[in-house]
């Protein structure tokens, strides 16, 4: 049995905590598409988000050159821009901000777009600035699927509505629809 | 819009960097620094790849500006607090053992991290036989560094930064204000060295009872770093320590059974004999 895809990941930001829940929640336990996900948090505030998200699936934050490996679920950590390398192993980037944001989803499904190809399926949920529009459109552009939450269901639509004006083949579903969709293309 | 390079104007590039000025930026973790490239593309208005490599071949101002651009050079005074008070609560008191103590910031950027070093010793009671030799690839970095002026309007963070690293003083004490900048104090810089070194290219100088080389690891891929953790390892005196990123391991290191783990979620570690 080979999977449609080989990462799943998962962008948000204001508005997208209850989202990636009710969706990890939905997961079968174990599923074997690695999760990358990416939030805005807030700087230096220590986090506990990692426990927030979710009680039943571990959740870890990745450390610098650790492989992406199946059944895993990833966030990427505050304050660190989190990208995917070549050879399948995670690097975490201080640098500047982008779009106002680090962690930025831009960064991660961009690199994920240039590693992946048409084995990545990105999802970008509510959120009020439009980071990850773009890099939502790189994944589609490399052949993968790109998803973004319904803007009318969102609590902040501009996020998921900039990866809809941005470019065409992203697919725009209900947070219950899309979490049928991965069901159907991950078991 | 970042603009794509494809892997053989990546590459293209590289070597131009190495044969014509001697910088090796191979081993760098691409997916970063190829982002790096292209949006120094965007920030000089250079529409393609073909242009920067024009640009690069025949003029150095270009090449200066590149450096500057691509490596990362952010940095904090007492960036993740809790790593200096594991410093000053476990390492410290260990060095305090050696009659002249010698460290090493490998990667140093403009200086904070150093500074706070220089803090932490300081309070210890150790700064007056210490020596810290400051290093980085970067002039421009090193350049700032030196002058030891930091702008103002970052000094509540920092001031924040130090008392949850354990500062029991004033932190204005170690700094002057003058208009927009402050000049970290000449007691404190008396005991720093910067100088450049490329940790590529760039051999052992010297032997240190502590190298501290943080945020400078992850820009590089897995043989890179093998080497330079090498380098690292034969800088330092036996049960001499290196102190890494909090998001940078050993783990998956050739060299990893050379080093003992001092603490595992601050990342510092100790040769063995
Ligand atoms: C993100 S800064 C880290 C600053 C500081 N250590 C900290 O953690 O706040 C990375 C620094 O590494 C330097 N660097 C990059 N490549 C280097 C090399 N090959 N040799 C020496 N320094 C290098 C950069 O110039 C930059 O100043």
């Amino acid at each position: 049995m080979t999977d449609r895809y080989d990462v799943i990941t998962i962008g948000g930001s204001a508005g997208s905590l209850a989202v990636i829940t009710k969706i990890l929640d939905a997961l079968p336990p174990h599923i074997n598409t690695p999760v990358v996900i990416v939030l805005h948090r807030l700087r230096n505030v220590r986090s506990e988000m990692s426990r927030l998200l979710s009680t039943k699936r571990t959740i870890s934050e990745p450390e610098d050159k650790e492989p992406v490996k199946e059944h895993c679920i990833y966030l990427a950590p505050q304050n660190y821009h989190l990208l995917v390398e070549a050879e399948r192993t995670f690097m975490l980037d201080y640098s500047e901000l982008v779009n106002y944001s680090r962690p930025s989803i831009d960064m991660t499904f961009s690199s994920i777009a240039d590693v992946y190809g048409e084995k990545a399926l990105g999802i970008l949920l509510s959120g009020a600035n439009k980071d990850g529009a773009a890099g939502l459109c790189q994944i589609v552009a490399a052949g993968g699927m790109g998803i973004v939450q319904d803007p009318q269901t969102a609590d902040f639509e501009v996020m998921p509505r900039s990866a809809l004006d941005m470019c065409k083949g992203v697919k725009c579903l209900s947070v219950a629809d899309m979490i049928r969709y991965i069901m159907g293309e991950i078991l | 819009m970042i603009q794509d390079i494809s892997n053989a104007d990546f590459l293209d590039i590289i070597n131009i960097l190495k044969l014509q000025y001697g910088y090796d930026f191979t081993g760098y973790a691409h997916a970063s620094i190829r982002r790096r490239i292209s949006r120094f593309m965007t920030y000089m208005r250079l529409a393609t790849v073909f242009d920067l490599k024009h640009r690069l071949v025949n003029d150095e101002e270009c090449f200066d500006r590149m450096v500057q651009y691509i490596t990362v050079n952010v940095t904090e005074m007492f960036r993740d607090p809790h790593f200096y008070r594991t410093m000053r609560e476990q390492v410290l008191p260990k060095l305090a053992a050696y009659p002249n103590i010698k460290i090493w910031h490998a990667g140093c950027s403009t200086g904070e991290e150093v500074f706070s070093m220089a803090i932490l010793l300081e309070e210890a009671g150790l700064l007056n036989r210490s020596r810290i030799y400051a290093t980085d690839l970067n002039p421009v970095n090193l350049e700032k560094a030196s002058s030891g002026i930091l702008p103002l309007n970052n000094m509540r963070d920092y001031t924040q930064n130090y008392i949850q690293s354990g500062g029991l003083n004033d932190f204005s004490n170690y700094y002057v204000a003058r208009y927009d900048n402050v000049l970290i104090k000449k007691e404190l810089r008396k005991h720093i060295t910067f100088f450049q070194h490329n940790l590529v290219t760039d051999k052992v100088f010297n032997e240190f009872h502590l190298v501290c080389c943080r945020n400078v690891l992850i820009y590089f891929n897995r043989s890179l770093q093998n080497s330079v953790l090498k380098l690292f390892h034969d800088s330092l005196a036996a049960r001499g320590y290196l102190a890494m990123g909090i998001k940078e391991t050993m783990k998956f290191a050739d060299i990893h059974e050379q080093f003992e783990t001092v603490h595992v979620q601050h990342k510092i570690y100790r040769r063995k004999e």
